[in-house]
């Protein structure tokens, strides 16, 4: 039987418009675009040009440091553009499909049969590679380094988050190949949920798996990683995606480049929530495309909302992003004395609001951040949602006044931005906590590479 | 309310930059967020954010600080009433009113004092104002001497602003409380207008109201403990247990009523404001302190004072729900909250009984254990650094 993980402290956010177990097909999208920012730390080199042919596989940018980290188009077709921002920094190269999604053709292997440096060359000619990323820093592994461990979580516990389970169906096959693959690197941990029934997942071989139980964020890997064997200084884990196992795992059954997804399109904005198949990249339009609500304005979210990227209904898929979400921007746009009012309709972790009576009721919560950024004033907020063995408001402070040794002290190799999300959901102080960790961990980067 | 909001964005532009009225650009962005809920949204990190805010936290504090603070208006009027011996013919309204009326000039006070030096500080960080003095504004007025002159009381609160707080960073940056700095500012610099027997009964008619009682003493419950057997009230007869819980004896206005302290404690535990362990600690070491002194000092008065006697007098209970529980100042760490707070009511009970020249030892000990608590805090989150230190020599 598999090891069990009890997490007590955590917090589901119940909002309105989780995505219902039920494909919607959509149009394929004509316009499909990869995003250097998703990768993180990568500074990428383009070695496309607009009106070049490519197929699904080839590649559109390379990391400059280390070339043979390729990021490669998700679809055949043209580029269309490299658009560029401030400083000429690469902000997408946009390919127009050809409709034929055609894929480099690699050969299908035996992948138990093969060592672990053939795994990773494999891995990073066919832009596989780039979906690996690394505790410490949270940023793309580098293929040099030799991990610990791979850590995979099979689940999502985020508010609206997508069911692994809808993806696996129908790719399991897939998904144990792309496990076996991964094990040749490192042993591989599967994380998974106690409401997951699938056998794939429950009997996934060459794997060690742990089933952990609560609330949000017992699917975060870096919780998972926490609870079973907790990164130390000088320690390298990976950590991937559920469903970047699967584009492995077809890699080596089928020889070609798929990446495919099932993606949800949820929020309370839309119609019908479910699932569909997109391919990464996809523009976002085409999913979103006659399904949204048009009574409030609209904040269409690359991702989760906890981690995702706000973009437009003309932005794409970002590269990790197994969702949409569409949430309203602004409900209420004369809060009349708010911070003094009831406020029936509203969520909150406190009880000075009334949601603790309706623990059932479904939310729809806007993008306001509902009051000023303040200093620190409440203790505790953060220890209640946040279940690692770390005092999240001192290293939250460490980070603030770059104390790079306390930093390290108090555990900040252990965690990833997202790791803080739900902390700055419930933050009374309104502090930019996934965006004061990311620049805490590039600071002890630069500092320690 | 479309019509203020409209209102409120006509006349925005004026206060932004380069606007005539640029300079009270703190007061108007103040009074906006007061009324307006901000529309700012999310621009990194998290799309949704928790409806809590700074601003309905203090605002809850205000709230459970009301009903100490309509009794302890009651209790000017009713202290005078007994002073003058005029209690069977003066109706509990006007005792009320004129409690009202002793209070008000208070509360304007340190309201405008402290909220000047907060706007000003504002306007020139160029910063958003913060909501913390809502609470400390309204602190200090309740635990003074109702004979606490205005003068004294302004200078008192200007100098814990600027000193406690502003110096350190402003709201959520300071070390100690700032209200207990204003009573510890008159405790040291005018003693005489905190301690003695001529401060604790108000003993001036105002329009007409209440009664005019010359050369009138009467000290508080504790000083009388710490001189003889019994606690004697405004009228010259011992204070009864009752008197006690509903707070109708000399005292700092605010802290006297039990009853009404415990209306407060109720709303911040339950909203989680206020922590459990901090205050249930304080309780603990209070009365663990006060039960020692009773068997290893029988000579002395007040050490014989029973316990719960001690907890129910002086700025005990009041100091255990409002001050200690203070988040910025207390211990941020669950396990320092519970150090933190046993400190704060042992120390209390060690200066009440130890100290012979004030029998009264709750501030003290809040702004002492203040002090300590970022050592304390230091050593719980070092012992999570050892562990994690630990862990990886193990593993070498």
């Amino acid at each position: 039987m598999h090891r069990v993980v009890k997490i007590s402290k955590g917090l589901n956010i119940n909002l309105k418009g989780a995505p219902v177990a039920e494909m919607t097909s959509v149009d394929a999208a004509k316009l499909y675009a990869l995003m250097p920012a998703d990768f993180t730390r990568v500074t990428p080199k383009v070695v496309v040009k607009p009106e070049d042919a490519v197929k699904a596989g080839d590649p559109l940018f390379v990391d400059k440091a280390n070339p043979e980290l390729q990021f490669v188009s998700p679809v055949s077709g043209k580029v269309v553009a490299v658009n560029r921002g401030e400083r000429r920094r690469v902000l997408s190269v946009v390919v127009e499909s050809d409709g034929k999604f055609e894929s480099v053709e690699y050969k299908a292997k035996d992948v138990l049969s093969l060592s672990s440096d053939e795994v990773k060359a494999d891995l990073l000619k066919a832009g596989l590679f780039a979906f690996m990323r690394q505790r410490p820093y949270d940023v793309i592994a580098n293929p040099s380094d030799a991990p610990r461990a791979i850590y995979v979580s099979a689940f999502d516990s985020k508010p609206l988050a997508v069911n692994f389970e809808i993806a696996l169906k129908g790719n399991e096959d897939d998904f144990q190949t792309g496990l076996d693959a991964l094990s040749r690197i490192a042993p591989v941990h599967l994380g998974i949920c106690a409401c997951q029934k699938s056998t794939a997942l429950l009997v996934a071989k060459n794997v060690t798996t742990t089933i952990f139980k609560g609330p949000h964020p017992a699917g975060n890997v870096g919780v998972q990683i926490n609870k079973t064997a907790p990164v130390n200084k000088g320690e390298i884990v990976w950590t991937i995606g559920a469903e970047e196992v699967i584009f492995i795992g077809r890699l080596f059954n089928k020889g070609k480049v798929d990446f495919t997804r099932t993606v949800a399109l949820a929020g309370s904005e839309v119609k019908n929530p479910s699932y569909s198949k997109v391919i990464l990249g996809a523009q976002i339009s085409t999913l979103v495309e006659g399904r949204l609500e048009n009574k409030n304005e609209l904040r269409v979210i690359d991702g989760n909302v906890l981690t995702g990227k706000k973009t437009t209904t003309d932005g794409f898929l970002g590269a990790f992003s197994t969702e949409i979400t569409v949430i309203p921007e602004i409900l209420n746009d004369a809060d009349l004395l708010g911070w003094a009012a009831p406020r029936f309709g509203m969520y909150s972790t406190s009880r000075s609001y009334f949601s603790w009576l309706a623990p059932k009721r479904e939310y729809t919560i806007d993008a306001r951040i509902k009051g000023g950024e303040r200093h620190m004033i409440m203790s505790n907020e953060y220890d209640k949602v946040f279940p690692m063995d770390i005092y999240p408001e001192y290293l939250i402070k460490a980070i603030i006044t770059g104390n790079i040794d306390k930093m390290e002290q108090l555990g900040i190799y252990e965690v990833a931005p997202e790791d803080f999300a739900l902390c700055e959901f419930v933050d009374s102080s309104k502090l930019e906590l996934q965006r004061i960790v990311r620049e805490g961990l590039d600071k002890l980067r630069a500092e320690m590479c | 309310m479309k019509f203020l909001r409209n209102y409120i964005d006509k006349i925005k532009p004026n206060f932004e930059e380069g606007g005539k009225l640029h300079a009270f650009r703190s007061l108007f962005d103040g009074f906006e967020t007061f009324l307006f809920v901000p529309n700012d949204t999310a621009k990194s990190g998290v799309n949704i954010h928790d409806a809590i805010d700074s601003k309905r936290i203090m605002s809850l504090v205000v709230i459970a600080l009301l009903p100490a603070m309509l009794v302890g208006m009651y209790n000017i009027g009713y202290q005078n009433a007994l002073a003058a011996g005029v209690v069977e013919t003066t109706t509990w309204f006007s005792m009320f009113l004129y409690g009202l009326l002793v209070m008000l000039p208070k509360i304007a006070v340190s309201y405008i004092v402290g909220l000047g030096i907060e706007f000003t500080v504002a306007q020139w960080k160029n910063e958003e104002i913060h909501e913390g003095f809502l609470v400390s504004g309204i602190l200090i007025p309740m635990i003074v001497p109702v004979g606490c002159p205005l003068w004294i009381l302004a200078l008192a609160t200007a100098f814990a602003v600027i000193f406690a707080k502003e110096v350190f960073g402003g709201t959520g940056m300071n070390i100690v409380n700032v209200a207990l700095i204003a009573r510890a500012f008159i405790f040291f610099a005018y003693p005489s207008v905190i301690s003695g027997d001529s401060v604790w009964v108000a003993t001036e008619s105002i329009f007409g109201i209440g009664a005019n009682v010359d050369g009138y003493t009467c000290a508080t419950a504790l000083q009388h403990l710490a001189n003889g057997p019994e606690a004697i009230g405004a009228s010259g007869a011992a204070l009864t247990t009752c008197d006690m819980l509903w707070g109708l004896m000399p005292g700092s206005i605010g802290e006297t009523s039990v009853i009404a302290i415990a209306l407060g404690a109720v709303l911040l535990l339950w909203t989680g404001v206020a922590s459990w362990k901090t205050m249930f600690s304080v309780f603990v070491g209070g009365i663990a302190m006060s039960l020692l002194f009773q068997y290893t000092m029988p000579e002395n008065p007040i050490a014989q004072v029973p316990f719960w006697q001690h907890l129910i007098l002086g700025g005990f209970c009041f100091g255990a729900v409002f001050m200690a529980t203070d988040p910025v100042t207390s211990a941020r760490t669950e396990v320092g909250k519970y150090i933190y707070g046993f400190g704060i009511g042992a120390m209390a009970i060690l200066i009440r009984v130890l100290n012979p020249g004030y029998p009264e030892g709750m501030m003290l000990a809040i702004l002492l254990m203040n002090v300590t608590t970022p050592f304390i805090d230091y050593c719980v989150v070092q012992s999570n650094v050892n562990a994690r230190a630990k862990r990886l020599t193990k593993k070498n």
